[in-house]
């Protein structure tokens, strides 16, 4: 990218943090509370009963220590999912936000790249902010589980961009709830979060495997546990995959739709 | 910057200029020039190609086939350099409604790299201008459609443009909303701004603009300037006449002779002629006897409907 494109698409950014100046306060508050209600009642309060059954751990450590890295993982999902379905077909459709600034210097690549790059820091910042709770928790026990938080970003992109894609195809959002409720809830229940996959039956854990999340949740898991092997970075590849396919997509449709 | 305009001075250039959707032809080949400090508009009924034409001219949708530049350059190579130095108010409005009035401004100016203490100043001189500086605090939501789409000129003029292009500025908007925006178009047109619109409305092209094409079924059928099309596709005057509905089919071959042209309308009967009042009086000597007559000046209306057909249904 030549230096007027990064300004370019600075921009697009710069308008998002206006925008977010308005709304932060609400936004932090439930980055911080979600971590905090799921870490207490499913690490604290399921966990206090299994350690007094009969297996104690999972996977060797505690209930709390094996939930709170793959929730953290699960939750950039999430995010991705909310940002990029209803805000961004407000901006293509009822709002026409994208068409204001393509009357501009901007062209569609810079705001396909602003967008893309809000999400980065979007999914940072509830990445810090679920990591500063697991550190209170006394999930963390490694220097090396700070990595947790780029794992968990490139996963919100996994998600994030092939759904900025298929955004743009939409012209009605009525397609978005069946997502959540087909894609990202069985994910999030499923996807090795709450329960080892290797659970799971054959089938499902084959096409889990084939997620980004499963990955993530894996890799983000020995790193807050402190032994991940140098191989786990393999975990990078599927979500890697499907982030770089996801913006490559994007590009598609939003020039399609944009340019009409 | 250089500028090689390749044809002498008209900042907007097109021949054969096309535009097609799969099947739909939405422009089919028109020719136009507009040249700087002109007012320009396309005229024409919705679906005529007018939209598909100002979004080529913005930049923003390729032409299919011909030639187009803008400002002396080609849209398809420069048109982040080209928009730079234009201002676009769409049919719709835009507007940030998650920022406030002066947000509104001085994100946009952002857009075009405007310094943000110029942004600031400017933002709040273009308020100023469009009447909206008590409301810059404010949030966009609430303002009334007029004021909208003032602040959507006043957005558009953010970067001080060469062109400023609005399609449709005025559609929906009451009567009072109009005036105000036509004053400020009116100044801008004096103060050497290039504006180039889209209207259906005949009053608001025969106010504002110098020039006109009008355009139907994706080409353009007439232009020249207001006065010159009326000239030469209407009379003088126009001398209406209503009739007792069930009587008007029985008129055929009554009127003939009396006008240059007539038009037998479902309501009215239409006599395009020099002098109004001697057709009515040939009408009175003739023995028939309309319910009510009106003798006017022709207008742009008269030319739009003669052009255009008299299926228009706005």
């Amino acid at each position: 990218m030549t230096g007027v494109a990064v300004t370019r698409t600075w921009r697009v950014i710069e308008h998002h943090l206006m925008v977010y100046r308005r709304t932060w306060k609400g936004s932090m508050f439930v980055s911080f509370l979600s971590p905090i209600l799921f870490l207490a009642a499913m690490g604290i309060g399921l966990g206090t009963l299994i350690a007094r059954g009969p297996v104690r751990t999972v996977e060797g450590v505690s209930y709390l220590a094996f939930l709170a890295p793959g929730l953290l993982a699960a939750t950039t999902m999430q995010t991705a999912f909310v940002e990029e379905t209803y805000p961004i077909i407000a901006k293509m459709q009822w709002l026409r936000t994208y068409e204001g600034m393509l009357a501009t210097p901007l062209t569609v690549g810079n705001v396909l790249g602003g967008e893309i790059g809000w999400l980065v820091i979007r999914q940072a910042i509830t990445a810090i902010a679920f990591f500063a709770v697991m550190v209170v928790f006394g999930a963390i026990s490694s220097l090396a589980a700070l990595l947790i938080i780029p794992v968990a970003v490139l996963n919100g992109l996994a998600f994030g961009t092939p759904m900025m894609a298929f955004t743009a195809t939409q012209r009605k959002d009525k397609h978005f709830p069946t997502i959540g409720r087909f894609i990202i809830t069985p994910l999030f229940l499923l996807g090795g979060v709450f329960f080892p996959i290797a659970k799971l039956p054959v089938p499902a854990q084959v096409i889990a495997w084939f997620t980004p999340l499963a990955h993530s949740v894996a890799l983000a898991r020995q790193l807050a546990i402190g032994n991940a092997p140098a191989f786990a970075l393999a975990h990078l590849a599927v979500p890697l995959l499907y982030a770089i396919a996801g913006i490559v997509a994007a590009g598609i449709t939003f020039r399609r739709r944009l340019t009409l | 910057m250089a500028v090689t305009p390749s044809h002498p001075t008209a900042l907007v250039h097109a021949r054969g200029l096309t535009k097609r959707f799969k099947a739909l032809v939405a422009v089919d080949g028109i020719d136009f020039d507009v040249e700087r400090g002109q007012a320009f508009g396309f005229l024409g009924p919705n679906g005529a190609g007018k939209t598909s034409t100002m979004r080529m001219i913005g930049c923003v949708s390729s032409p299919t086939a011909g030639t187009l530049r803008v400002l002396g350059m080609d849209p398809i190579v420069d048109g982040p350099r080209i928009r730079a130095r234009l201002g676009v108010v769409p049919q719709l409005d835009t507007l940030d409604m998650e920022l406030h009035v002066d947000e509104n401004l001085i994100t946009y100016a952002r857009y075009f790299d405007i310094p943000r203490d110029v942004a600031r100043r400017r933002a709040q001189e273009l308020l100023e201008f469009v009447q909206l500086q008590e409301r810059a605090h404010d949030d966009v939501e609430p303002l009334s459609g007029g004021m909208k789409r003032r602040l959507t000129i006043a957005r558009a003029l953010v970067n001080e443009p060469e062109i400023l292009l609005l399609d449709e500025p005025t559609t929906g908007l009451d009567p009072q909303a109009r005036h105000l925006v036509w004053d400020r178009l009116y100044r801008l047109k004096q103060q050497g701004v290039t504006i180039v619109l889209t209207t259906h409305y005949m009053d608001e092209a025969e106010q504002l603009c110098d020039r006109l094409v009008v355009m139907d079924k994706a080409r353009i059928v007439a232009s020249g300037s207001p006065r010159s099309l009326i000239d030469q596709y209407a009379t003088r005057e126009v001398l209406e006449l209503r009739f007792p509905i069930d009587a008007t089919p029985a008129l055929d071959g009554k009127l003939d002779g009396i006008a240059q042209r007539v038009e037998i309308l479902p309501d009215r009967v239409l006599l395009y002629a020099e002098d109004g009042d001697a057709a009515a009086a040939a009408v009175h000597q003739r023995g028939l006897q309309p319910e009510s007559i009106l003798v006017r000046r022709s207008s742009l209306e008269d030319v739009f409907l003669h052009l255009t057909g008299r299926s228009l249904i706005e």
